[in-house]
């Protein structure tokens, strides 16, 4: 992808994507530690540089790096997907890549382990199932409890996967609340996810 | 009457009550339904249409239910909620109904992962729940599930769901049927039965939630083909509980297809002792010449 580039920048981003190992100064910098080799191996001229900065999810940080993007051919972005739109929406003649792969709103549920808790659907149910949520983790995304599937605690998907009824069962039931379970739940207003349409949020009062 | 389906009467009048499964097929070849049919036809009270059963695509529900009415065999169609948005369902439930189709199954679905076409997306828009919610409103307000009146005629449906008494966790299985029942089923049919004393666990439970009072309760039942068939429902398919004693009986036998009916025919003589129980669900998948044989000696038909 880069290998038409004489310059080359890797961006990082020091906040989610830093904590999450995956793309903050310390991985950006590796990347372009492998790119360096694997373009010398190949021959090709140039240099790749890296930049990082605090957020790519805000206007203020990638403007402080204007000067080390118009000398790059390319830019490659560690942060999440959103980081690469940034800087396309910043420096729209720039040629832009993502270097990452963003799957999911984690919770670092063991070191190392990230586990999806949450899928942004708009309309949060989770104050009915526990402060568990079954959108997200629930293969289904059943707001009604666990399908005939669930055993032992596993979904049908696979024995790796928990099953998040069972998980939501066993904590309403530590509570003395498995009434709550009787409650018939939506159906959901999707129109509130992304399958609306593309979100927007403003914040009263806070106009510049 | 909710619904006037052949179910619907057999049911309400008290006598012991025989369904089948009939699976559709992966092809456009309507002689395969027909032939199904014919073998069940004269044995059963009604036959379940699978809806792309274990996420595996096959001729469409409705479109098999058809053939099935026109053979004479009253169909259950089956609809899950993981191919078809709200949209899509309610569409395919007028049609189904000016088809001629009275009863229908509503479930979840398994997951498309398991399925053989895995990389598709999940649809879920509903779930079981809110589909046989959505179901009896638009037969009974009658309105779309939007709130919208149903301004011609609405679709006269009897309706089931499925309950698993052998999913986890196991305390929860009763309450979620009697959650079924307030959403608004007529009828459940349940997962294959082998172990019976779990099965009357989960029927006290459910008298003692009323649930049999408000609904009526077909037991899944199922024949064994071979041992190793028990087997592998024992540890492989999810949601089943197969005792070894039934797996050493499978194992022990001279004629193993001869001995799996027999041992269906035992789980239908004793299921049908327990109180609450009005008939049973026979799961011969791709076995359907089974069904005739079991109805037989269960002596069903008398
Ligand atoms: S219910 Fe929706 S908003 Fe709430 S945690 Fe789950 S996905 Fe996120
Ligand atoms: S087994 Fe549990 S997590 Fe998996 S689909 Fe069923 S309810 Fe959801």
């Amino acid at each position: 992808m880069t290998d038409d580039c004489e310059n080359v920048l890797v961006a990082g981003c020091n906040t989610c994507v830093a904590v999450c190992l995956t793309g903050g100064e310390k991985e950006a910098e590796q990347l372009a530690q492998q790119l360096r080799i694997a373009r010398r191996r190949e021959g090709i001229r140039g240099k790749v540089d890296t930049v990082t900065v605090l957020r790519q999810c805000e206007n203020e940080y990638l403007d402080a790096i204007a000067v080390q993007v118009e000398e790059a051919d390319i830019v490659l972005s560690t942060a999440c997907s959103i980081g690469p739109q940034g800087l396309v929406f910043r420096y729209p003649r720039k040629r832009v890549a993502p270097a990452m792969n963003t799957n999911m709103l984690g919770y670092v549920r063991e070191h190392h382990v990230w586990t999806e808790y949450c899928a942004a659907c708009g309309s949060c149910v989770i104050a009915a199932t526990g402060g568990i949520c079954p959108v997200a983790r629930c293969a289904k995304t059943l707001l009604n409890g666990p399908c005939g599937g669930s055993r032992n605690g596993r979904c049908e998907i696979s024995p790796e996967v928990p099953c998040v009824w069972q998980e939501i069962y066993d904590r309403l039931a530590a509570l003395g609340d498995l009434d709550s379970l009787k409650r018939i739940i939506g159906p959901k207003k999707w129109n509130l996810s992304n399958s609306g349409g593309p979100r927007t949020m403003k914040k009263e009062g806070f106009e510049p | 009457m909710k619904a006037g389906s052949n179910l619907e009467q057999v049911l309400e009048s008290g006598v012991f009550t025989v369904t089948a499964e009939l699976g559709p097929p992966k092809a456009a070849d309507p002689k395969v339904i027909i032939d199904k049919a014919g073998i069940l036809k004269d044995h059963v009270d009604a036959v379940n249409i699978t809806d792309n059963q274990t996420a595996i695509a096959r001729m469409s529900s409705a479109a098999a239910a058809r053939l099935c009415i026109e053979q004479g065999l009253e169909p259950v169609m089956q609809m899950t909620c993981r191919d078809r948005n709200r949209l899509a369902i309610q569409s395919d439930i007028l049609g189904a109904a000016a088809l001629g189709v009275r009863n229908l199954l509503c479930l979840t679905g398994d997951h498309q992962s398991l399925g053989n076409h895995p990389q598709t997306l999940g649809v879920f828009d509903l779930d079981s729940i809110t589909l046989i919610r959505m179901v009896r409103d638009m037969r009974d307000g009658p309105v779309f599930q939007n709130g919208e009146e149903i301004t011609g005629l609405a679709p006269q449906l009897f309706i089931g769901a499925a309950a698993n008494p052998y999913a986890d966790p196991f305390p929860y299985r009763a309450l979620r049927l009697a959650k079924k029942v307030e959403a608004g089923i007529d009828f459940v049919q349940t997962q294959i039965v082998f172990n019976v004393g779990k099965f009357e666990e989960f029927m006290r439970q459910c008298r003692e939630l009323g649930v049999s009072e408000h609904c009526r309760i077909l037991a899944g039942v199922a024949p064994l083909k071979s041992a190793g068939m028990a087997k592998y429902m024992k540890n492989r398919v999810a949601g089943m509980d197969v005792p070894d004693e039934i797996v050493e009986r499978m194992s022990g036998a001279g004629d193993a297809q001869d001995e799996g009916i027999q041992v269906c025919v035992d789980v239908i003589k004793k299921v049908r002792e327990i109180e609450g129980v009005a008939g049973v669900h026979i799961m011969a998948v791709e076995w359907e010449a089974a069904v005739p044989e079991i109805v037989k000696r269960a002596g069903l038909r008398e």
